[in-house]
């Protein structure tokens, strides 16, 4: 039975749950903000909320000097090729994690997630040098592989934990109607998980999008994705807080309506199986 | 059309398709130099004029990787180590050239044409990007360090700024500028921790009160009493007359405190003179008035030398190229064409000697002093004693960045409070002797 909530519990709840959010967005708001002021606004002591004269002018600079597609086109195809190829290859993994079992499932899982306990550093030489041998530096095929390890742990567990809330016995019925292993994952199983799988896919997305060690390191003048565009505009010799604010809004926009327009299915499947 | 020559038909459209992209990539290849570089006014104006470089060499297209100081300083010396050959020329300060030079990992900038003048170049700024009679770096601009102040501030403390301030007179004037309920501060100096930040300004004051990092046997020397001088004349001086949470105040910080009218005076790089006169940006720009780095009458002033370079990695394919734009973007002619796009206030200063002999530069408010200042410092004999090492804000040898980081912490760390100064060099002098003990020295 639910529990009774009175309107001014209700109301005290939705005014903390606003200022919780807000207080997570203000520094998103701020930086907004900051790219329509002067450089010499944006320093302003004390700080200019609103009431100053707007200008687009930053936007201007940042678009006249950066190549911002070639930049945005670089991050949609790293952050989605390697959230797909880490869908790809996760989903057969959670799978059989989730639907067959072995002795040793848990400690895979567990030891697949102890490798993002390593500072990426420690790292960043052995695959430099591999990434010369190869060809791969400052090349997008570089870096869509490199994310999609980075990620494939996260990965595999969220769509293990989503598949293990679906009944093992609806696969097996399947398997008696004559479905082969193929068509079990994609015609019983992924349906069955959508929720999941784009909650997946999306989180993917995001970290794959903002990851900014990797992509720095890797890339010089071809494959820098907006990462490498935000930080071209870092200074610590001269103030360019306006111009830089701006560069992070142009960044960030793209992820931010996505999250925007898909956070119902973000959500959805956030709390997908934590409810029964 | 059958399936069968369809499938013929994208064949062969797709090994065309692939044979044009690799005949692209190919030539692109051969021609396309990429520039790695940091983000302020005087490269990004560069990034602005290579029309100017690729219409006068049109076989030559130039890719820019422009990233904060720090981050293409590891990135770039990752790039080096590992001879990845990301980059085709590099933009590098006066602390690297002495020892990538040395570990031969930059090309001798010797061979540069007779015209583009090495004569011309200040002989500092010179023999700091020179090893072993080899230029390994072209110097885009040149810096060292000065006293900006408010003369409005001064004179209403009833005080004259000398040109050749001593530490003293600096003292003296923070106190009678200071106004707290005003938020008017005598002095804003570097606080933040860092190599390049607290630790620039710190050393190369430690110069003018006799102070060094080493001495000739390299043994570590914060226990000196040079250095017990100079940290605490540094922390009453912030704790009379400086702003507060001055522990996270760096260049930007201190830029933006004096641009809005908050310090009375700002020791720190020559090339923050045309920020803070500029009156888009400084409320504060008719005020200004600037004087050499104090001293304490021992010899040295207080100022650094900085200069900001272009060099080739060893092991480029486009040496030829590469060679071709720096000798573009370190000319005489380059100083002009900056001057007749964006004024003379806005040139690449402190490379070359021509340009102080220039009469339309002679106008401009702080370049006497910016001069003075990069001729009165000398990065062969930075300090009052004798040292084994070159650099004067900085120990030209690869361990330092790391050591000078972790000592800048202590002496933040002091000047928040959290410590007093015989803690922090306590500290500064068990780290680095650990550290210089590990590095075999």
């Amino acid at each position: 039975m639910a529990r009774a909530v009175t309107p001014r519990r209700k109301a005290l709840n939705t005014l903390i749950a606003w200022a919780i959010g807000l207080m997570i967005f203000f520094p998103i708001l701020w930086t907004i903000l900051t790219s329509f002021k002067s450089e010499a606004q944006a320093i302003n002591d004390p700080p200019l909320f609103l009431f100053f004269d707007w200008t687009i002018e930053n936007y201007g600079v940042v678009q006249d000097r950066s190549d911002y597609m070639r930049y945005l086109w670089n991050s949609v195809i790293i952050a989605g090729g390697s959230t797909l190829l880490g869908v790809v290859v996760a989903v057969p993994a959670a799978w059989s994690m989730a639907f067959v079992p072995s002795k040793r499932t848990k400690d895979i899982l567990l030891w697949m997630l102890s490798t993002k306990m390593l500072p990426a550093v420690g790292v960043l030489y052995p695959i430099y040098l591999l990434f010369i041998e190869l060809g791969l530096l400052d090349t997008r095929t570089g870096l869509v592989i490199v994310l999609m390890l980075i990620n494939l742990p996260i990965i595999v567990w969220m769509l293990y934990t989503y598949f293990k809330e679906i009944p093992v016995d609806i696969l097996e019925a399947a398997r008696m109607d004559g479905a082969t292993l193929r068509g079990e994952i994609l015609h019983v199983l992924m349906p069955m998980a959508v929720p999941g799988i784009a909650s997946t896919i999306l989180l993917s997305l995001i970290l794959a999008w903002n990851e900014a060690f990797w992509t720095l390191n890797l890339t010089a003048a071809k494959a820098g994705p907006l990462t490498a565009f935000i930080a071209s505009y870092s200074s610590p010799e001269g103030l360019f807080f306006a111009k830089l604010s701006a560069a992070s809004t142009m960044a960030i926009a793209p992820i931010l309506i996505l999250g925007w327009f898909s956070q119902k299915q973000l959500v959805r499947g956030l709390t997908f199986g934590a409810v029964k | 059309m059958t399936l069968k020559n369809m499938k013929n038909v994208l064949r062969t459209t797709s090994a065309a398709a692939l044979l044009a992209a690799v005949g692209a990539h190919a030539v692109s290849h051969a021609d396309t130099v990429t520039i790695a570089t940091v983000n302020n006014g005087d490269m990004i104006r560069m990034q602005k004029l290579t029309d100017d470089f690729t219409s006068r060499n049109p076989g030559i297209t130039l890719e820019w990787v422009t990233l904060e100081e720090n981050i293409l300083r590891q990135r770039v010396t990752q790039d080096i180590a590992t001879r990845g050959g990301q980059f085709d020329v590099l933009t590098i300060g006066t602390y690297e050239v002495p020892i990538w030079g040395r570990n031969g990992w930059l090309v001798s900038l010797n061979d540069l044409p007779a015209e583009w003048d090495v004569d011309d170049l200040l002989p500092a700024i010179r023999s700091g990007l020179t090893v072993d009679g080899n230029l390994y770096a072209a110097p885009f601009y040149g810096e060292s360090s000065m006293v900006m102040y408010r003369t409005d501030l001064m004179e209403k403390a009833g005080l004259r700024m000398p040109e050749a301030p001593t530490w003293e007179f600096i003292r003296e004037a923070a106190a009678a500028m200071t106004d707290r309920d005003n938020e008017t501060y005598g002095i804003c100096l570097r606080g933040k921790a860092g190599w390049g930040e607290n630790m620039a300004f710190i050393t190369a004051t430690s110069n003018a009160f006799g102070a060094r990092w080493f001495d000739e046997n390299w043994t570590p020397q914060f226990d000196s009493d040079a250095w017990s001088t100079t940290l605490n004349f540094y922390l009453d001086l912030m704790g009379d007359a400086g702003p507060p949470g001055a522990s996270t105040n760096g260049f930007n910080e201190n830029l933006s405190l004096f641009q809005q009218g908050k310090c009375g005076m700002w020791i720190d790089a020559t090339v923050a003179a045309s920020f803070v006169t500029n009156p888009n940006d400084s409320t504060v720009a008719d005020e200004v008035g600037f004087a050499l780095a104090p001293d304490t009458g021992l010899g040295k002033r207080s100022n650094w030398l900085w200069a900001w370079a272009l060099a080739i990695p060893a092991g480029t394919q486009k040496e030829a190229a590469a060679k071709q734009f720096i000798e573009w973007a370190t000319s005489k002619e380059y100083i002009e064409l900056v001057a007749s796009k964006e004024g003379w206030a806005n040139v690449p200063p402190g490379a070359r000697s021509s340009l102080y002999e220039n009469p339309n530069y002679k106008d401009i408010p702080f370049a006497r002093m910016t001069l003075e200042s990069i001729l009165s410092a000398d990065p062969l004999n930075p300090t009052v004693d004798p040292v084994p090492y070159v650099g004067i804000q900085f120990v030209a040898i690869p361990e330092f960045a790391g050591i000078a980081t972790e000592v800048g912490q202590e002496f933040s760390a002091a000047l928040a409070g959290q410590q007093t100064a015989a803690e922090a060099l306590d500290k500064a002098q068990a780290l680095t002797a650990d550290a210089m003990e590990a590095a075999g020295y």
